[in-house]
């Protein structure tokens, strides 16, 4: 198929799909570079101000706190989620009955939505009603003096459990379909030679599979960097703004004091950030295993 | 095991407490009378938290999570099919432009789309919220549907056109049947993606009777005479979860093999 007709016929299936990218992405992918050299008030006439938002964000200490506290985050979820992740491939990575079973309940909080997960634990760390202060007393650790989630470093630890419980099935189940596709001869032969379990781990498995941590560590760390839900949901950003993150304070710059032109300027930022960090990303899909 | 399943049983046996006992502290971990109050309380608004009994906004999920799950087929399938069989003009750039869509976080385009949205007064509507959920799906959803048409054997196509079937009857009498796998896969994201996405639905939708479950439970939780109703709340997030729980069960085969395939953006 590679007549004229044929080129145009492609066309026609790519179409629909293009109006929509172009529309709610291009345009406002545009749009933000646009806005950020803007003032942009709710009201009133929008004001071309160059790179002064640009500016006014390298003595803005409080965004510069968002960005310590986010990257602080990522550092500390990302390990456990890893090791959760890799731990619970390792246990269940045989496809029989019960290890599907295991599964199954593993996803779980995968497939919950993330609102639900953090109303959840919101819940679930309570200090009155909830099951894990209890289990803690019951445990015989004492009752808790002061609420998990309204201090540090309790508010910011409370988040991490959450998001490993919701998220190591993810890890797990990538990691997973990557050791499938070991030759299982390569895993025999090392074990006729004498490895230890560990150390075929370390150095046989884990190097072949070499892309696919990679992809995991990338987005846990993309993932983390745009936290935002979880904070909002269970701490608020507190106490006292010390688990805002960067796209609250962005989401509260825009939509809660309506600074949409320095708004667009920190998202630009932000998604700079990102786009840095997903090229990393692409390099470990092109590379092969 | 236990440990990942518990949290979900204990905001289930929480919210089937009566609302004395899920106010109690300290709290028990099995409900010492079993009652369906804080539903009943959820159902017909008696509570005066939300303004509408949570069927509205069942609705409004419902309504969100089917347009999505439609328009995101519907684009989908389309250029997947497009980009497995077709070579044509811009072809490179619509590629890069997709990959670019993961890259870019979405997060960082929602000051612009809410301005763009408030002019054309697409805002506090669950259709323009919808039309958002389905162009961030597509990457996802094109690339997934690719790697389907891709090992679907050319030549089957091929010879429905020498009968004089024209590309698109091919496709959708052909093609599509045979790519049942990854339309349920892609069918299923868009649906996890659309009824449980927080940020976008928080900012765009302001008014509490298009409010989709999500952002409901903020109401939920929100104090009353200075306590948060707790076990209403957790009944609110069991009506959340319950769908996408029992989809996963049944579609489990789909929604991992999507997740293992695709460019898993979950």
């Amino acid at each position: 198929m590679k007549t004229g007709a044929s080129k145009r016929t492609g066309f026609w299936f790519i179409l629909p799909s293009m109006v929509f990218v172009l529309i709610f992405f291009l345009v406002p992918l545009v749009a933000v570079l646009i806005m950020s050299s803007t003032n942009f008030p709710l009201l009133g006439d929008v004001e071309y101000v160059g790179l002064q938002n640009y500016k006014d964000m390298m003595s803005d200490t409080e965004f510069h706190q968002t960005i310590i506290q986010t990257l602080i985050y990522t550092a500390l979820v990302t390990p456990p989620l890893f090791f959760v992740g890799l731990g619970a491939a390792l246990l269940i990575r045989r496809t029989n009955k019960l290890s599907s079973f295991f599964r199954t309940f593993f996803f779980m909080p995968l497939v919950i939505g993330f609102g639900s997960a953090a109303f959840l634990w919101y819940w679930l760390l309570d200090p009155g009603t909830g099951y894990i202060p209890q289990l803690l007393r019951d445990l015989g650790f004492g009752a808790m003096e002061k609420p998990i989630l309204g201090y540090m470093p309790g508010a910011l630890l409370a988040v991490i459990l959450m998001v490993v419980w919701k998220f190591s099935s993810l890890q797990m189940i990538l990691l997973m379909a990557a050791m499938q596709g070991i030759d299982p001869e390569v895993l025999e032969s090392s074990e006729m030679d004498g490895a230890v379990k560990w150390k075929q781990l370390r150095y046989i498995t884990l190097p072949l599979i070499k892309r696919t941590l990679g992809m995991v560590f990338i987005l846990s760390i993309a993932g983390s960097l745009l936290a935002f839900d979880q904070f909002f949901i269970m701490t608020g950003g507190g106490p006292e703004g010390q688990t805002e993150t960067m796209v609250f304070y962005v989401w509260r710059q825009a939509f809660r004091s309506f600074n949409l032109g320095y708004a667009a300027a920190l998202s630009v930022v932000i998604s700079i950030a990102l786009l840095l960090v997903s090229l990393i990303q692409v390099r470990f899909i092109n590379e092969k295993d | 095991m236990v440990l990942f399943l518990s949290p979900i049983l204990s905001s289930l046996f929480h919210s089937l407490k009566t609302p004395k006992d899920s106010a109690s502290s300290p709290p028990t971990y099995i409900p010492p009378t079993f009652s369906l109050d804080n539903y009943q309380s959820l159902a017909n608004s008696s509570s005066g938290i939300i303004s509408d009994g949570i069927y509205l906004y069942i609705g409004n999920s419902l309504l969100l999570a089917g347009l999505t799950v439609i328009g995101t087929l519907i684009l989908a399938t389309l250029a997947g099919y497009g980009f497995a069989r077709f070579k044509f003009k811009g072809r490179e750039i619509y590629f890069a432009i997709i990959l670019l869509m993961i890259m870019v976080p979405f997060q960082a385009l929602l000051t612009p789309i809410y301005f763009l949205f408030a002019q054309v007064g697409l805002q506090n509507s669950l259709v323009g919220l919808s039309l958002i959920y389905i162009t961030y799906q597509l990457p996802f959803s094109i690339f997934l549907m690719r790697n389907t048409f891709m090992v679907i054997p050319q030549a089957l196509g091929e010879a429905a056109m020498v009968d004089g079937c024209s590309p698109f009857k091919v496709f959708r009498s052909i093609m599509l049947p045979l790519a049942q796998p990854g339309i349920i896969s892609v069918a299923l994201f868009a649906f996890f993606a659309s009824w449980n996405e927080f940020i976008a639905a928080l900012t765009m939708i302001s008014v509490q009777e298009k409010y989709p479950l999500p952002v409901v439970l903020t109401l939920l939780s929100d104090r009353q005479m200075g306590a948060t109703n707790f076990g209403f709340l957790q009944a609110g997030v069991v009506v959340t979860m319950i769908p996408c729980i029992a989809l996963f069960l049944v579609l489990q085969k789909y929604y991992v093999s999507g997740l293992v395939s695709g460019g898993v953006k979950s």
